[in-house]
């Protein structure tokens, strides 16, 4: 007998051992979730495949299941739009600053929380998890940014808002179940600092944990507009979601502007600009996710605020 | 004297522990002095809701508010005031009934697939949307929703009758913004259950098929009670943030004819305060808002508490 034809057997011995009730259950699930990914799938294949196809098609209904009359005057247009460019640098800035400073505020932060020997551990802990919950309110924060000079600023991106208490929570419970605590006593006894022990010994044991918050990071970095909404007015700051929401929805709003052939030319390229700009934007942060989804299963939980 | 002598021994051990961990102290440093700047702070600019505040004459120049209470009467006498407050609490009150229980859901569902393979397909399909940006979601909703152009205009075209405007209808503004949200967010939010079912000991579904549990039977009696926890601490953190959720996104999808539905005093807030600059008012809307948070979060830690003895703190 071939490998193939004995997994083949075991399986069917497997399925036979099901009863009724368990053969239906697993009828349910698979049903349900092949429904869930149609549902999930549809709409982003559709946005494909619609930036490729002839707007008035789009919008007479033509395009289903495939890309109907070919044409990447979309992107073309896109190309045409600086921006859009500007924009898209800005955010790979902010995203790439903001990620960096993100990690390097937060990581550091739930390790020492993580320490059971941290002498006021549940005073500083409480202390973080109140922002969570009461904060000043938006004018007293838009105030305090002016009074700190970093309205209308690079950094008003990247710094004030990078401590998020809901990372720290879940790093810190990594720390508390995957880094053992032995492991400190013995490089103690070694002589070993803790932040000699921190940047050699935990943080190479920690790539799970630094892969998800990097990831986290960097896509509320990516797709963030309300802090350029409020703190920005330098048009030559704004990050790409100012201009999407531009592109997007306020011009959405007031398409039926002309009549003539120009503004029936401009509109049909707007409306096609409107699915290849979807697609531009997105694309670059969803790569990532692949890189990082091994680490998912392992590296998210969330533990008791309290220790 | 022994006493004095045992607080002596613990005083000094405990800054034996504080000199010998100042390492510790300095990783916490950063996000301390960030929080210290960027949220305390601003908890101390909340008395501008009781003066009225002049940005040139500063916090502490400014006259107190005649009565203290001023702002806070003018919210609650003006026409906005039970729309905003009904509108906040549909709206999320929606969302937390289905956008709380369908990642359980779903993870459960994913811990029941034996195929690997599609176990993986399914994770990694479902997690896509979460990478969507809000600015993005809101213009796909709208072109799929477009009566003219979009998705739901040409399928009605095709059977036969006409599309509604469902963007400038009021009562559907709700339904929208939850569904789209539940389309969005509920694979990546049953990544944490997930993690959670994760560390159920294979032994016990081994035990159980011995004892001849079925596949439903293992779920309510093993999968259930093992994300009980996890989810109580999320419940409790979406519940204190229950007034406070959602600003971006409703701000996206808000327009003339549905704002009798989509005005929540996240908005009004935004609008009085940056558009208008009144900022007192503003403030004080705002803090009334962070109190009843506050309460709801405290009440919804104890009632927890009880029935789970799972909270917060």
């Amino acid at each position: 007998m071939t490998k193939t034809m004995i997994k083949k057997n075991f399986k069917q011995k497997k399925a036979k051992r099901l009863s009724t009730s368990d053969y239906i259950f697993n009828i349910i699930v698979y049903s349900f979730s092949i429904m869930i990914l149609l549902a999930v799938v549809y709409p982003v294949y559709f946005i494909i495949i619609a930036s490729f196809s002839d707007p008035y098609a789009v919008s007479g209904g033509k395009v289903w299941f495939y890309p109907v009359g070919f044409t990447l005057d979309g992107y073309k247009e896109l190309l045409r739009h600086n921006d859009i460019w500007r924009g898209y640098w800005n955010t790979i800035l902010y995203t790439v600053v903001g990620t960096f400073i993100g990690l390097a505020v937060n990581i550091p932060a739930a390790y020492a929380l993580s320490r059971k020997d941290l002498f006021g551990r549940n005073a500083i802990m409480f202390l973080f998890v109140f922002t969570m919950f009461f904060n000043g309110g938006l004018i007293p924060t838009f105030l305090t940014i002016k009074d700190f000079h970093l309205y209308n600023t690079f950094w008003v991106m990247v710094l004030p808002f990078s401590v998020s208490v809901y990372n720290i929570i879940v790093a810190r419970t990594f720390f508390s179940t995957s880094i053992s605590p032995d492991l400190w006593d013995a490089a103690r006894i070694d002589g070993c600092g803790n932040l000699r022990y921190f940047f050699k010994i935990v943080l190479p044991l920690s790539k799970a944990i630094l892969s998800v918050i990097g990831l986290w990071t960097a896509v509320g970095q990516w797709n963030s507009y309300f802090n350029a909404l409020i703190y920005l007015k330098d048009t030559r700051l704004y990050p790409l979601q100012i201009i999407l929401r531009d592109i997007l929805i306020i011009n959405n709003v007031q398409s039926a502007l002309g009549t003539g052939e120009a503004a029936q030319i401009a509109l049909r390229l707007a409306n096609l600009m409107r699915y290849s700009i979807i697609i531009v934007s997105t694309v670059p942060i969803m790569i990532l996710y692949p890189f990082v989804q091994k680490y998912f299963n392992q590296g998210v939980m969330i533990g008791a605020v309290k220790g | 004297m022994k006493a004095t002598n045992y607080l002596h021994s613990s005083i000094h051990r405990t800054l034996k522990n504080i000199r010998h961990n100042w390492g510790l102290y300095l990783l916490l440093l950063p996000s301390v002095i960030l929080l210290i700047c960027f949220s305390y702070r601003p908890m101390y600019g909340v008395v501008i809701a009781f003066k009225d505040f002049k940005p040139t004459l500063g916090i502490m120049g400014s006259s107190w508010a005649d009565p203290w209470y001023k702002y806070f009467l003018r919210f609650f006498k003006s026409f906005q005031f039970k729309t905003t407050i009904t509108n906040t609490l549909v709206i999320n009150l929606y969302s937390l009934l289905v956008n709380f229980p369908l990642p359980i859901i779903m993870a459960l569902m994913i811990n029941q697939m034996y195929s690997r393979k599609f176990k993986r397909i399914f994770q990694t399909i479902t997690y896509m949307p979460h990478f969507i940006s809000t600015v993005v979601m809101v213009g796909l909703i709208m072109i799929f929703l477009s009566p003219g152009s979009g998705f739901l205009g040409n399928l009605c075209n095709l059977l036969g009758f006409e599309a509604p405007n469902l963007m400038g209808k009021a009562k559907a503004f709700t339904s929208i913004y939850v569904w789209s949200d539940a389309w969005q967010h509920t694979g990546w939010d049953s990544i944490i259950y997930i993690a959670a079912l994760s560390t159920v000991d294979t032994n016990l579904y081994e035990a159980a098929t011995i004892d001849g549990a079925s596949k439903w039977q293992k779920l309510r009696y093993i999968d259930i009670p093992m994300i009980i926890p996890t989810a109580s601490i999320l419940l409790i953190m979406r519940v204190g943030n229950l007034m406070s959720l959602g600003f971006e996104k409703v701000y996206l999808m808000q327009n003339d004819l549905n704002l009798s539905a989509s005005e929540v005093i996240a908005t009004y807030v935004y609008k009085i305060g940056i558009n208008s600059a009144q900022y007192s008012y503003s403030a004080a809307i705002n803090m009334f808002n962070t109190v009843i948070n506050f309460i709801l979060l405290i009440t919804v830690n104890k009632i927890t508490k009880k029935i789970s003895e799972n909270s917060l703190w």
